[in-house]
């Protein structure tokens, strides 16, 4: 026995609301989340929250907008594949949802000030991904060429296609788009994401790379990487795993000593290229 | 702090005085073994038990455990605490090392608040064990038949007294305002100093190498045969995990009144070894085989909690696991195997 402790809980979600939803494609869609009285998130680019729907459940959602654009706002692109993401799509603006977090590592992008950034998301890895492209393309004159690549399994299911224009466009980004399987109007490459890698060259040494992507993508795309001669410590992911306290007691984000939700989801090659069931 | 020494006739009135005042858990008899679970009468206590299906760890660590309620029709939220007086008496020195490092991982990083609170009001009575239990535990090998803390007051048996060992304030209020006890006298500390000495004998080793070792041995382990061969066998059923002392994995859920209004979220006791522990909203299965997640569980108790916290075990030897397994997979047995396969 000993004096009780004067601590809050860590699981109690704070009240936040929907304040717009937009539809991305069949199987995503893009919430706006506001907090109370304008407070902000306060995360770091590749970091997650919990979503929570009361009498539902929680999961750990990344927060695709970047820092630099909060606002007291941020953004979380969603697919519908689960009972609580299933029971978010059903939700209009102004419901009331919990959110716990920003959680997670995040990626270190003061660090990666001065060097060129090639970015390699896959499929739903843009959402995550385009936290820390955002936050660098506000930040643009910080780092140097920056190399944009970015796959999907057909046009329909290409995220974000509003901003894929706009950065196409930059003349200070270089940006390449590829779709598994095309269809009749789809007049760019055609092949899965290592397509694209030929097109582009860079200077490893100066390089950092992030890809985000399903787990099956980062053997292939790593394997690319390390063949442009980009160091394995250059070599950013961001993994996926079933978070569910976000703060390092439930034990299901657990890769080897590792736990997902503390010292990841973002990890570079070198923490994790020995790690058994991490890639 | 202080060692004191109670005639074993007063342990009864002990427990009932606290009875009075606390909610007291200890071992009680039941049609298979014995329990920890809550007295209605201080006779109930039965200090002789060997061990326990389920560890004491539940007191902390409940089945299931609300979090906090909710009301959905005007979202609100208030947390759920549990902050009743209560007594752990009995519990072995193996489950003691365990609760050690339950302390351990729920205060720090993020401290969690409804497991320390529960803990800050719970007062632990621990029990020296003068025999080995079964032929299942190996606390000799993990170094946990003893503990010189963790507990407020920790019971020796010297044939017609107890020494008591205070470890807290709390412990010696504890027993001051509920038990007959006086300074212990040079004969007794004689006695005891001979009981302690007499009982490590009386210990087997049971594994090949020291616990202390077990860390480098997992770390070369991983690729190690054995996985395979004993993920044939395994059901995958997480006995292993729910007896364990040193698990705390757990789950999350939301339930809801009839209504819908109200409702309130829980976490349960999980297990590593079930399919569905590591596989995400998408379909992902992170660890799909018996012998993946066998492999994950054998390296959190040989090795990644001692490496998280130092000074910590994974595994305290209890044999809980070995004894529930119904296919004769053990730490013993695995460990021996891991060790006599790399000959260190």
């Amino acid at each position: 026995m000993s004096p009780i402790p004067a601590i809050e809980s860590i699981y109690i979600p704070t009240l936040a609301w929907i304040s717009k939803v937009e539809t991305m494609t069949a199987m995503e869609k893009m919430f706006t989340i506001e907090l109370p009285r304008g407070q902000s998130l306060g995360h770091k680019p590749g970091q997650f929250v919990e979503v929570s729907l009361f009498g539902i459940g929680e999961a750990p959602i990344s927060i695709s907008s970047s820092p630099s654009r909060s606002n007291g706002k941020f953004e979380l692109c969603v697919r519908k594949v689960g009972d609580v993401t299933t029971a978010l799509h059903n939700l209009d603006e102004g419901a009331r949802i919990g959110v716990r977090g920003p959680f997670g590592s995040g990626f270190p992008v003061e660090q990666f000030e001065g060097r060129d950034i090639l970015f390699a998301p896959g499929g739903l890895g843009l959402a995550p991904a385009r936290s820390v492209i955002n936050q660098v393309l506000d930040q643009r004159a910080k780092y140097g060429r920056v190399i944009l690549l970015y796959g999907a399994k057909t046009p329909g299911e290409l995220l974000f296609k509003d901003e894929l224009q706009t950065w196409g466009k930059r003349n200070d980004v270089e940006f390449h788009v590829t779709v598994d399987r095309g269809d009749k109007e789809w007049i760019g490459n055609v092949g899965v994401i290592t397509t694209l890698f030929p097109k582009i060259t860079v200077n490893p040494r100066n390089t950092i790379a992030i890809t985000v992507g399903p787990p099956v993508m980062y053997r292939f795309v790593i394997m690319e990487l390390l063949g442009k001669g980009i160091p394995e410590d250059q070599i950013w992911v961001s993994l996926e795993r079933r978070m569910k306290c976000g703060v390092g007691k439930c034990g299901h984000c657990q890769i080897d000593h590792f736990y997902c939700c503390q010292h990841g989801p973002a990890f570079n090659y070198a923490q994790i290229k020995g790690v058994m069931e991490a890639i | 702090m202080s060692l004191k020494i109670i005639n074993k006739e007063d342990l009864l009135p002990f427990v009932s005085n606290m009875l009075r005042e606390y909610e007291v858990l200890g071992p009680v008899a039941n049609d298979t073994g014995f329990k920890f679970a809550a007295l209605t009468d201080a006779a109930q206590v039965r200090l002789d038990y060997n061990t326990t299906i389920l560890p004491p760890r539940k007191a902390l660590l409940p089945t299931q455990e609300t979090l906090f309620t909710f009301r959905t029709d005007m979202p609100s939220v208030t947390p759920a605490f549990d902050m009743r007086w209560r007594v752990l008496f009995g519990v072995h020195t193996c489950d003691l090392h365990a609760m050690r490092m339950l302390d351990e991982v729920f205060a720090r990083g993020n401290p969690d608040a409804h497991y320390m609170k529960r803990r800050a009001t719970t007062a632990i009575v621990s029990v020296e064990c003068l025999e080995a239990c079964d032929e299942h535990s190996f606390c000799k090998s993990m170094n946990t038949l003893t503990a010189t803390s963790g507990f407020d007051l920790h019971l020796i048996g010297l044939g017609d007294f107890y020494a008591v060992d205070v470890g807290t304030t709390a412990g010696d209020a504890l027993l001051e305002n509920h038990c007959k006890s006086h300074e212990a006298t040079r004969p007794e500390l004689v006695l005891l100093d001979k009981t302690m000495s007499a009982k490590w004998a009386k210990f087997p080793s049971r594994l090949s190498l020291e616990g202390k070792d077990l860390p480098a041995l997992m770390g070369i382990s991983y690729k190690s045969p054995v996985w395979e061969e004993i993920g044939v066998r395994c059901f995958g059923c997480g006995a292993c995990n729910i007896v364990c002392p040193t698990c705390y994995c757990f789950d999350v859920r939301d339930e809801v009144s009839l209504d819908g209004k109200t409702g309130e979220r829980s976490r349960i006791w999980d297990s590593c070894q079930l399919d569905e522990f590591a596989r995400v909203g998408t379909g992902e299965n992170f660890r799909k085989t018996h012998a993946q997640r066998l492999r994950h569980r054998f390296m959190r108790k040989g090795k990644y909690i001692a490496e998280a916290y130092p000074g910590q075990q994974g595994c305290v030897g209890c044999g809980r696991c070995a004894r529930a397994c119904l296919v004769d997979i053990t730490p013993v047995g695995v460990w021996n195997a891991l060790h006599k396969a790399h000959a260190m």
